[in-house]
């Protein structure tokens, strides 16, 4: 296990501690970490809570309007906003997913499924928080292969020695 | 003329950065690597990718919404 978390002394390194599993929420960290190691930056990423969602064999993630106040989605040459009381019905979430994903790939953004990909490609390192594990009750079979499991210790060991450390 | 291009037109932050990355292993130790892109971001992230990378950005230039990158692989 140690092994696999072995880096090259000489590269800065970056770590992210990835807590968000909506659609929008997971793009930052896999932008920046497949961007850094494209930098020949060092990157661990450590997935907790529901950062998880993102390690999934099978994703599916959602864009979550409600109580996302400054979410505003490009409509028929405007922007359009909705309340919170329309945004808790059901089917919205859906409906902003579909829209959000409409536009990823009309705009040429890379899919979450295409960063992720690239992010193994590219050798960041990826670390699936124990605890979360057992608290969500997920398996390690649950999760894609090349995770090492971890805990916060695992995480600061890393911390302590990066150049970058973010939350996100 | 570079030893190889790679057209990320279309493609936004930040494929064109991974995809150049990838296809500059392709070209060897001294040579060149065109790209065509039509993210207007891609303008200041190739200079930025070059400076921190070691490569030399050799030209980077505009013409009708596509830019045009030369990078020489140095690192």
């Amino acid at each position: 296990m140690t092994d696999h978390l072995d880096t090259d002394t000489n590269a800065k390194t970056m770590t992210i501690i990835v807590t968000k599993g909506s659609l929008d929420w997971a793009y930052p960290p896999l932008i920046l970490a497949t961007t850094a190691a494209a930098m020949g930056v060092d990157v661990t990423l450590f997935f907790t809570f529901y950062g998880l969602e993102i390690l999934k064999k099978k994703l599916d993630l959602q864009v979550t309007a409600l109580g996302n106040a400054a979410m505003k989605m490009p409509m028929m040459g405007m922007h359009m906003t909705m309340p919170n009381i329309i945004n808790m019905l059901p089917g919205v979430d859906a409906g902003a997913t579909t829209m959000m994903k409409n536009l990823i790939k009309k705009k040429g953004v890379a899919s979450i499924e295409d960063l992720r990909e690239a992010a193994i490609e590219s050798d960041v390192k990826i670390i699936a928080c124990q605890m979360t594990l057992d608290l969500f009750e997920y398996k390690p079979s649950d999760l894609i292969d090349g995770v090492v499991l971890g805990g916060a210790a695992t995480y600061m060991e890393r911390a302590l020695k990066s150049d970058i450390n973010l939350f996100i | 003329m570079a030893d190889k291009t790679l057209d990320a037109k279309g493609l936004n932050c930040p494929l064109p950065i991974l995809r150049a990355k990838k296809t500059l292993k392709e070209v060897p130790a001294g040579g060149t690597l065109e790209i065509l892109a039509t993210d207007p971001g891609s303008v200041a992230d190739f200079a930025a990718f070059c400076r921190t990378t070691g490569n030399e950005l050799v030209e980077s230039t505009s013409d009708g919404g596509v830019y045009r990158f030369v990078i020489k692989h140095v690192a």
